[in-house]
């Protein structure tokens, strides 16, 4: 199947024939145009409008978010007031949180492409003994859903003396055995044999090989899973919780966590605080703003990486 | 010794609960990810194609609040007093944020939850292999009569298989070790809604790390068992 599934060049998307569906004003055809743009609409509200949503209610006051109508844009003057609220939090934690986000996203991000895209390469593109069995194993442990690993993980920092070091959450996160199934059919599928052949032959090394070839036209997997990577760090949750006990290692998940707990709205106990609906929203919106710009950036790619490895794999 | 923690932690009132309360989240869950996303994609793949690259990144954007931020950001937003959705939360008959997130709410609340977060992607993906699907094919089904529902039924869909088998795998994974949702709305879903749950509790609230192991031993088992089914229906792994 591998031959059939290779995507058609960019002109060919859209050669359905225009004048069908002129030449044939019926009935059902425009039933199905209203019934396609009531579907595809309703989503959009359904997707769409909680973000809206997240964006305007810290310009407003908590009171004016039950009275007022749910969308609309409040002051300039409400979103300096909520900030200051969400700032002031435990003496700006979320600076703090912030922080500690980027720390592990960046510090496990760079560890997972270095392990894992030569990890992949070398299963695709070198012949080794047991080369079938580590291909099998990592497929097995990609499937193993990470979170039934979090306790066995936490007793193996404990007894490796790493647990509360910021390593008890970089390096499990960083492990990352689907990043190495990608680089794997991606080198596979888009890599010739021939290519290192040649180059094996004018002298270069596997190492020089891998460096001056492999290396450079792997960027767009080193794309994507640096992008898989890094999304994943930042929005996990159960791992730093478990990990990391104290409030000034946690990251921005877990911070909004106790931020939740700290709101009258949800927790009853609480008491008299400043947290209210505003400043629940922009707490979320400043902590997602990273992954935000990063998924933004990549929406192209992560189709591209993702259904290359599909067809080729 | 031997098996006693596993019949200990399975004999615990809380243990079928907590994987019951999983399975009525899970069986919502993968029912509307297959068929919303395979609709929604093949929607957006048989129509006015430039203009619906605005709605996928609609779709797509919510994936970037996944996580804690989409829990606070819902709990607020099925708050019939506070709701862009107010109307129709009350159409339900449910007037306060109380009668909304109730217990009995919460699989179909985090079922909600986890399809905005998490549909948009795989509708990305999904139109992404669906440009992979020749278009002859297409065409010659079309001038052999077939319509838009045999089109994506007989040829579409099959071809999509391997994508439909992964998006499975990864929904079912990641729905069994759901935490991060009933954690943070404990106060309506307790300290052992779900089976991680119930595993931390076990290892930080009763310093039990045999029983959280053997909770984080069965979850294990059944994720992987599951998964390897589909990956053997579904032919995933193998090169054709």
């Amino acid at each position: 199947m591998s031959s059939t599934l290779v995507r058609p060049a960019a002109p060919a998307v859209d050669a359905r024939p225009p004048s069908r569906k002129r030449r044939r004003p019926d009935l059902s055809v425009v039933g199905a145009r209203v019934a396609w743009l009531i579907v595809a609409g309703v989503f959009v509200f359904f997707f769409a409008v909680p973000i809206l949503w997240m964006v305007l209610a810290p310009t407003r006051t908590d009171h004016d978010l039950v009275v007022g109508s749910p969308i609309a844009f409040g002051s300039w003057e409400n979103l300096k007031t909520t900030w200051e609220h969400v700032y002031n939090f435990q003496s700006h934690a979320i600076v703090t949180w912030m922080k500690n986000s980027a720390i592990y996203g960046i510090g496990s991000t760079a560890i997972a492409v270095v392990t894992a895209i030569p990890a992949g390469y070398a299963l695709a593109m070198m012949k080794f003994r047991a080369r079938k069995l580590l291909l099998t194993v990592t497929l097995v442990v990609m499937l193993m859903p990470a979170a039934t690993m979090v306790l066995p993980l936490y007793l193996e920092m404990d007894a490796s003396g790493l647990d509360g070091t910021v390593w008890a959450v970089i390096l499990p996160t960083a492990f990352y055995p689907f990043g190495t199934y990608l680089a794997y059919t991606y080198y596979v599928g888009s890599l010739p044999d021939e290519l290192l052949d040649s180059a094996r032959i004018d002298g270069a090394n596997e190492w020089q090989t891998f460096w001056r070839i492999g290396l450079p036209l792997g960027r767009p997997v080193i794309a994507l899973v640096m992008f898989l990577e890094f999304v994943h760090s930042w929005n996990s949750f159960f791992l730093p919780y478990v990990m990391l006990p104290s409030n000034d290692q946690a990251p921005t998940q877990v911070g909004l966590s106790t931020l939740l707990s700290a709101s009258v709205l949800f927790n009853p106990a609480a008491g008299v605080s400043e947290v209210g609906r505003p400043e629940i929203a922009l707490a979320a919106l400043i902590s997602s703003l990273p992954v935000l710009i990063v998924f933004i950036l990549s929406q192209r790619s992560l189709v591209e990486g993702m259904t290359s490895g599909a067809t080729k794999g | 010794m031997g098996l006693g923690n596993f019949t200990r932690v399975a004999t615990d009132y809380r243990f079928f609960a907590s994987f019951g309360h999983v399975m009525l989240y899970l069986i919502q869950w993968l029912v509307v990810l297959l068929v919303l996303v395979l609709t929604l994609a093949l929607m957006l793949h048989g129509r006015m194609r430039r203009t619906t690259k605005v709605l996928r990144f609609l779709y797509y954007l919510p994936g970037a609040f996944a996580g804690a931020v989409s829990v606070l950001i819902w709990t607020i937003l099925l708050d019939p007093a506070a709701s862009p959705a107010g109307g129709l939360l009350q159409a339900f008959g449910w007037a306060s944020s109380n009668e909304v997130l109730q217990r009995d709410h919460l699989p179909t609340i985090f079922m909600l939850i986890a399809f905005w977060a998490g549909a948009g992607s795989w509708i990305v993906i999904m139109y992404g292999a669906l440009n992979g699907v020749p278009l002859e094919v297409i065409e010659a089904a079309r001038i052999d009569g077939a319509n838009t529902w045999q089109i994506a039924f007989r040829i579409q869909i099959p071809l999509l298989r391997r994508w439909i088998a992964y998006m499975l795998i990864l929904g079912f994974a990641g729905g069994m070790q759901v935490f991060v949702e009933p954690q943070m709305l404990q106060n309506v879903a307790g300290r052992s809604w779900s089976p991680n749950q119930l595993s931390y509790s076990f290892a930080f609230g009763a310093a039990d790390l045999n029983g959280a192991a053997a909770i984080a031993v069965y979850l294990m088992v059944i994720s992987l068992a599951c998964a390897m089914l589909v990956v053997f229906k579904a032919r995933l792994f193998e090169k054709e």
